[in-house]
């Protein structure tokens, strides 16, 4: 198939940007779109021009490494799927192809379509764990978890950090990511103890970088792992309780 | 030279205790003053970070990735093995360590694997505490699956997705350090040498990928855990970015690598559609729980699968090995699969794959059951093939997966540079000649969770007192001018090709001479092209853009350069081991039904190569095997 592709080119985090547009005129419908991105650099190469820089790692799903706005959508068209994932046969003989980086002020460009998502890290860092030291715990099967709570939890914790519910958000704001963990954290037995503090701490952290939340529900649509909203609600509804609830009286319930 | 095993005497079963008890301590307020390098954030990386951390050391991680949480080993689909006997069904942890040494074709360390089957069970606990949400049954208990090479259900697993559910606990143990001020992480920057005084691992040099920066990291100890490389072969089921060069260095430096022929080539991926094809992608082994590997018993028949008939199927595994069926070994299940293909019986548009078929399934326990097992797989093998696995059987196709060989450890998981640590698949230790599935999980874990933290304070113990060596002491400064040599000589080639190119061809040679089968006349073939393919490399690569910046053309002729020289070792020592074990198979050495003939008289060995400074001559050095428990017999999974 033909392809016309208009691409974000910028050099550096402090440099302008603009777009750049391409012909690509051999391209099969049964590459993946990071592999239609491999046959344009190639020929980049070939021409002397210095590649596209752009983020990838795993192709299958399940790293959150690449991270491209497709002609306006985060990772495209295909409801519940990555860019990596995204196959040449969902576009037509033709087409024009906007890429773009991820936009928001939390992730920062680095060149061209790749940004720094460090922020995420940042809100994991303040709370998205369980405090359990190697060597501690006991056997697995004294925790029972009634497997409608492990199903829950694994609904959220199938969040691959990728970023696009962010790009998604006119906002810029990181509910459904925050969100995400703490559904899968304070769903389980296991994170009981510490489910008010840790809520506490990562929606304070997640403040600091990005944006509010007004419920505008692009985040789920965006989602390449269709995680629901429903989780923001949980989130607030901790949040409200750890700052209605005196924990030192009720014990972290 | 010398190869020291240093495994404790004893039964087996009391070894790793005993060992645990004579090991050196040291006392939690000294663990402060020292500093450990960790590299690499999969799950022997941050698990090892993570709980060095918490006993006190000051350690700093390095990831090339943005995030820890990227590491492949997020990638991960079926599960992780774990001789907990949850299901009543005879398993131990001696039944584990035996299958694991009989999977692994006798090649493996007998102790270490004993070792990787009792704390497997710890592994689990650990896991849940931290809040892995492993499936569970209605009544709140863990959920398992079986595995092949096994006949017992030891395989936990969270949906497709156990990789990524335990590394994403370990990101988080080690994300909990990272808060405390413990563990200061440096994210995209990869490693690209280690620096050695006096014999000593004493730091190593990064570069920092936003910006170019040369840096030199000092410290009392580095630990590797970068993972396996496939990617020699371009086309695998690994990420983009995994690569040889951190352990390929480390050799350069005097760190033996070990059995570097001993590859997995994973018989369920999805085969190649095009010339284009960038990565192979991998349907997870639990597949063959449920589903019924055929081909048509006519070559060339183009029929849909559905209008062949079941007389005209032939279920070829179930065919040969009645008593494994479908959830044979992967090497033997991948051999088998290159053997129909070969016999022109390959099925979809390319003739270049076999059936993986659910209907059977769906019939038996119905639509949803089959569907909420593998729900992620199904869908992601339609996202890519564009076939929905409900209605017409799957195809598949084996692809390079996983790396048995890496560099050579002891007992301690310690090189044979005193000072560096390999752990997880960047080591050679616990699996032999072939992994079982859900071992590789296991392995890392149990090495970075429950083996380093006690064998790192045994050999920090006797440092106590001294700092790092300086920065600026010569060997630093010698090993940045080396890095920086290399970058400037690959940005002044201004060749015609780009790395990628050079990629795919090295790929192509190695998957064709050093891959599902090997013979004598094609390694030594391969054995002259892959050093001529390297002098084009070096000659005619093209890398564009500057030293400074981000420049990830940059970064992959670096990976490309060490992945070319591995290439030649991984040939050398698959012409030398005139045998057939796991997935490792010589043509010249197979039964007459097409089984591995393996030599134990001649071959019972580790094969540990030293870099000589000449690629075409590495020295070997072998480390016997003793096998005092699991005694050597043809492996029969009939």
């Amino acid at each position: 198939m033909k392809l016309t592709l208009k691409v974000w080119r910028q050099a550096g985090p402090q440099d302008k940007g603009q777009f750049e547009t391409h012909q690509l005129d051999d391209i099969s419908d049964e590459m993946s779109f990071l592999e239609m991105l491999d046959v344009l650099n190639e020929r980049l190469n070939q021409q002397g021009v210095e590649e596209i820089a752009f983020d990838h790692d795993c192709r299958e799903g399940i790293c959150g490494t690449c991270s491209l706005m497709i002609n306006g959508q985060p990772h495209g068209p295909q409801r519940g799927t990555a860019t990596c994932q995204l196959h040449m046969r969902k576009f037509n003989d033709g087409d024009t192809i906007v890429i773009e980086p991820w936009r928001a002020k939390a992730f920062p460009i680095i060149r061209d379509l790749v940004v720094n998502r460090s922020a995420f890290d940042r809100i994991i860092e303040a709370g998205g764990y369980i405090t359990a030291p190697t060597g501690s715990p006991q056997d697995a099967n004294e925790i029972l978890v009634p497997k409608e709570a492990a199903d829950a939890a694994m609904d959220a914790a199938a969040c691959i950090g990728c970023g696009a519910c962010v790009a998604a958000c006119p906002n810029g704001a990181a509910q459904l990511f925050t969100s995400a963990k703490l559904g899968h954290l304070n769903l389980l037995p296991q994170g009981q103890p510490e489910r008010l503090k840790r809520t506490e701490a990562m929606v304070d952290v997640m403040e600091q970088y990005f944006g509010s939340c007004t419920n505008y529900g692009e985040c789920e649509s965006a989602c390449p792992k269709s995680i629901s909203i429903d989780f923001i609600a949980q989130m607030n509804r901790d949040f409200a309780s750890s700052k209605l609830r005196n924990r030192r009286l009720q014990g972290q319930r | 030279m010398q190869l020291n095993s240093g495994v404790p005497a004893g039964a087996i079963e009391n070894r790793w205790d005993d060992h645990r008890f004579d090991m050196k301590l040291v006392n939690p307020s000294n663990k402060r003053k020292f500093k450990v390098i960790v590299v690499g954030t999969g799950l022997a990386g941050a698990s090892a970070a993570a709980t060095l951390a918490e006993l006190g050391y000051k350690v700093d991680a390095f990831t090339f990735h943005d995030s820890p949480r990227r590491a492949h080993s997020i990638a991960a689909q079926g599960g992780i093995n774990a001789a907990k006997n949850y299901q009543n069904d005879g398993d131990s942890i001696y039944r584990l360590f035996y299958d694991t040494v009989k999977g692994g074709d006798f090649r493996s360390r007998e102790s270490n694997v004993y070792r990787l089957a009792q704390v497997s069970v710890d592994i689990i606990d650990q896991c849940t505490a931290q809040g892995v949400p492993f499936a569970r049954d209605y009544g709140g208990l863990l959920a398992n699956r079986s595995f092949g090479g096994a006949q017992v259900s030891r395989t936990f697993y969270a949906r497709g997705q156990t990789g990524q559910q335990l590394l994403l606990g370990a990101y988080q143990a080690l994300a909990a350090q990272i808060s405390t001020g413990k563990v200061t992480l440096h994210n995209r920057v990869e490693m690209l040498d280690l620096v050695v005084k006096d014999g000593r691992a004493v730091g190593i040099i990064t570069r920092d990928l936003l910006t170019g920066e040369i840096e030199s990291h000092a410290a009392h100890a580095v630990v590797l855990a970068t993972g396996g490389y496939s990617n020699v072969y371009y086309l695998s089921t690994n990420a983009m970015a995994c690569n040889v060069t951190a352990a390929w260095r480390a050799h350069r430096k005097g760190a033996a690598f070990a059995n570097p022929c001993f590859t997995q080539i994973h018989p369920t991926c999805i085969p190649a559609s095009d010339e284009f094809q960038s990565k192979l992608t991998l349907m997870s082994e639990s597949l063959r729980n449920d589903g019924r590997i055929w081909v048509p018993k006519k070559a060339g028949d183009d029929r849909k699968a559905a209008d062949i008939p079941e007389d005209e199927r032939d279920y070829y595994l179930e065919r040969r090995y009645p008593a494994f069926g479908n959830l044979v070994p992967r090497d033997v299940a991948s051999r088998a699969a290159k053997l129909e293909v070969d016999a022109g019986k390959g099925v979809g548009p390319l003739h270049n794959g076999v059936y993986l078929d659910f209907a059977h399934a769906i019939a038996r326990d119905g639509r949803d059951a089959v569907v909420e097992r593998y729900s992620n797989l199904f869908e992601m093998y339609e996202r890519i093939t564009g076939e929905d696995p409900e209605k017409m059987p799957m195809r598949i196709y084996p692809a390079p997966h996983y790396t048995m060989g890496g560099l050579w450890v002891d007992y301690n998981l310690q090189t044979t540079i005193p000072g560096l640590f390999a752990l997880g698949e960047a080591n050679f230790s616990d699996h032999g000649a072939n992994r079982l599935g859900a071992s590789a999980l296991m392995q890392g874990l149990a090495d970075g969770y429950f083996v380093i933290p006690y064998t790192l304070g045994n050999y920090l113990a006797g440092y106590l007192g001294t700092d790092p060596v300086s920065t600026d002491d010569p060997v630093f400064t010698e090993a940045r001018s080396h890095v920086d040599a290399q970058t400037e000589r690959f940005l002044s080639i201004r060749g015609s090709r780009s790395v990628d190119w050079f990629h795919r061809e090295l790929g192509k040679i190695m998957l064709d001479k050093c891959g599902m089968s090997r013979s004598a006349e094609g390694l030594n073939q391969a054995l002259a092209e892959i050093p001529a393919l390297r002098e084009e490399f070096w000659s005619d690569v093209r890398v564009l853009g500057g030293s400074q910046g981000f420049n990830q053309a940059l970064e992959r002729a670096g990976r490309v350069a060490d992945f070319f020289e591995l290439a030649e070792l991984m040939c050398i020592d698959a012409l030398n081991r005139n045998e057939s074990c796991g997935g490792h198979f010589r043509e010249e050495y197979a039964m007459e039904d097409g089984e591995a003939k393996r030599d134990d008289e001649h071959y019972q060995y580790v094969a540990a190569w030293e870099y000589t400074g000449d690629t075409a001559q590495p020295q070997l050095h072998k480390e016997p095997l003793d096998f005092d428990y699991v005694h050597p017999a043809t492996r029969s999974y009939k």
